[in-house]
């Protein structure tokens, strides 16, 4: 039998939907206008009104949200509601050291906790689950986006956070874990660490994985579904939108159904920004119709998806994406943290004059995600003693970690050892299968 | 003496050694003393050559991060005891040796040669040419005219 969260909002028949959504877009496009300072000069600029928004079709004309303009208007430029009625605030690390924020009013807290209901419910959990969160609490959307779900969904959460896998899995046998939400990396971790302690994970009553905020494929699906014996469900959702459940999986493991009464989804092609058909694969852009806080009027992802209208066998008709196919830009997602080159080389360019050549090379060491960064040592930064190039390593890898705010070795090697295609340096190595 | 010596950084893998040496041999430089300071990932070739800057200027050119770094060079009486003495002077005048190689033997001399890397090379080389004395190196201005080398 088919369950369903919110039943009516998730079997929608397509017109009803399209006019759902088309109210609501004319509804924030017009509020955006007379309150938004940033939104009112992004049309003025292209001699918008907002009654130039009427139907679906009008969202075209609007202006595309980067990054980039969320790092400009740092910290709250893009918050549409004032600061006595945000209620929560989150960030994600950003290219140049300045975090991406994003604020929640109340009522947008809502509309988080009943989409990560809802993908709760279509991953197979239900008030009788009991889940292990094991996303990071924190600034980091997931471990409380995932949680808010389950309580208003009445499962038994057990907010452990990231980490301590040893403990993850005392607790999981001790306290009857039904479903893990973390990232599927370390969800493959767990299970080798089950296995080294001797515990088949098929004595625990885990039976669903939520898996997300990295990218990953239909084999490692397979591995952790052997490894694990359960059922691995992906989830898609990113901070600056509302952060998980934007999007998730079914029972047809098929596609990732998107709230799309809550986020209007686009595919467009990422270099002339043209919006292509369905079953088209291109950059998912994503306009929020009802949040407050800080509304996205189509945001660029840089997550490369397809999208499919089709009904979905499981009864819903929300329109389902693709798993997430790889980026558009050169973002790597390394244990669920974005990293951009360009963020190597700020670190970089911070402790000598010039930038050396630098590579990312990211690994997947025992399931983990390892990440690599060789720097080519210039003159200006070699001394003659061992403990001069010992200490400018650790000098790296410490202003690394805490600006990427994940680990990385970090290694010298000689000038020009880094392959370069067309005189210009390798930048990543992604040895990753995805 | 203070005399200035090469240094140059060789990644710890198989065979980046060996493209050092190469491109010495190929320049037809001879090698007159030498050590190599490394970790698991990589070392630091010291060599004392002729003229440094041309070999500086040819291993550059060959891809490799040289730099020229002075070092106290001493002349040793071929018998115990002589190094220490020379590196009792240094430490009771609070220079920091940082590490220490010797030259090739040659047969024909009747002294040894070494060479000091050390953190105040002006007030190391007036204390082992004798030109002041340990317990004068903090009192005079002379002795303790601080290194501009760096
Ligand atoms: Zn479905």
């Amino acid at each position: 039998m088919n369950t369903y969260w919110n039943k009516p909002a998730e079997t929608m028949e397509r017109e009803e939907m399209s006019n759902l959504q088309a109210g609501r877009l004319k509804e924030i496009v017009t509020r955006l206008y007379r309150q938004q300072p940033f939104y009112r000069s992004k049309m003025q600029e292209q001699g918008l009104l907002p009654e130039d928004v009427v139907t679906l079709e009008d969202i075209k004309k609007l202006p595309f949200v980067s990054k980039q303009d969320m790092r400009d208007n740092y910290p709250y430029g893009l918050f549409a509601a004032p600061m006595s009625e945000i209620v929560r605030i989150h960030a994600s690390s950003g290219t140049t050291g300045r975090p991406t924020v994003v604020g929640y009013t109340k009522r947008d807290i809502g509309i988080w906790s009943e989409v990560a209901a809802r993908s709760l419910v279509a991953a197979g959990l239900s008030k009788q689950s009991c889940i292990q969160i094991a996303y990071g609490y924190g600034l980091f959307t997931g471990g409380l986006g995932i949680h808010y779900g389950a309580e208003l969904l009445g499962a038994s959460v057990i907010p452990i956070s990231s980490g301590n896998t040893n403990r993850q899995i005392m607790l999981m046998k001790d306290f009857g874990t039904t479903a893990i939400a973390c990232t599927p990396s370390y969800a493959l971790y767990i299970a080798e660490t089950m296995r080294e302690m001797g515990i088949d994970p098929r004595e625990t009553k885990l039976r669903t994985g939520i898996f997300g905020a990295e990218p990953w494929t239909e084999r490692m699906r397979q591995a952790i579904e052997a490894q694990l014996g359960i059922k691995a469900m992906d989830i898609y959702g990113l901070s600056e939108i509302i952060g998980p459940g934007v999007a998730i999986e079914c029972s047809e493991q098929n596609g990732l159904h998107i709230s799309e009464d809550h986020f209007y989804p686009e595919i467009i092609n990422p270099v002339t920004g043209e919006v292509l058909p369905d079953g088209e694969k291109g950059e998912l852009v994503l306009t929020t119709l009802t949040k407050e806080g800080m509304p996205m009027i189509r945001y660029r992802t840089r997550d490369l998806s397809v999208l499919h209208r089709e009904k979905c066998d499981c009864g819903r008709t929300l329109v389902r994406m693709s798993k997430v196919l790889g980026r558009s830009d050169d973002m790597l997602i390394i244990r669920g943290v974005n990293v951009f080159p360009s963020q190597v080389e700020n670190v970089l360019l911070g402790i000598g004059s010039t930038s050396p050549h630098y590579q990312l090379i990211v690994e997947r060491k025992g399931n983990l995600d390892h990440l690599t960064v060789l720097v080519e040592l210039t003159e200006e930064m070699f001394t003659d003693e061992v403990r001069g190039l010992e200490e400018l390593e650790h000098k790296i890898k410490g202003e690394l970690s805490s600006v990427l705010s994940v680990s990385a070795t970090v290694r010298l090697v000689g000038p020009k050892t880094i392959e370069r295609s067309e005189g210009k340096a390798k930048r990543v190595i992604d040895k990753r299968e995805l | 003496m203070i005399i200035n010596q090469l240094s140059v950084f060789v990644e710890n893998q198989p065979g980046k050694l060996a493209e050092v040496l190469g491109v010495l041999h190929t320049h037809e430089i001879n090698i007159r003393a030498m050590s190599v300071g490394d970790t698991a990932d990589f070392g630091i070739l010291r060599i004392i050559v002729n003229e440094p800057e041309k070999v500086q200027h040819v291993l550059r050119g060959a891809g490799f991060t040289v730099k020229i770094t002075p070092v106290a060079s001493i002349i040793l009486s071929d018998q115990p005891g002589s190094l220490f003495e020379q590196v009792s002077k240094l430490s009771s005048a609070g220079v920091n040796v940082e590490y220490i190689y010797a030259f090739a033997a040659n047969s024909a001399e009747k002294h040894a040669r070494v060479v000091l890397k050390v953190d105040n090379l002006n007030l190391a080389e007036r204390l082992i040419s004798g030109k002041c004395e340990t317990s004068e190196a903090y009192g005079d201005d002379a002795c303790a005219t601080p290194n501009f080398y760096w």
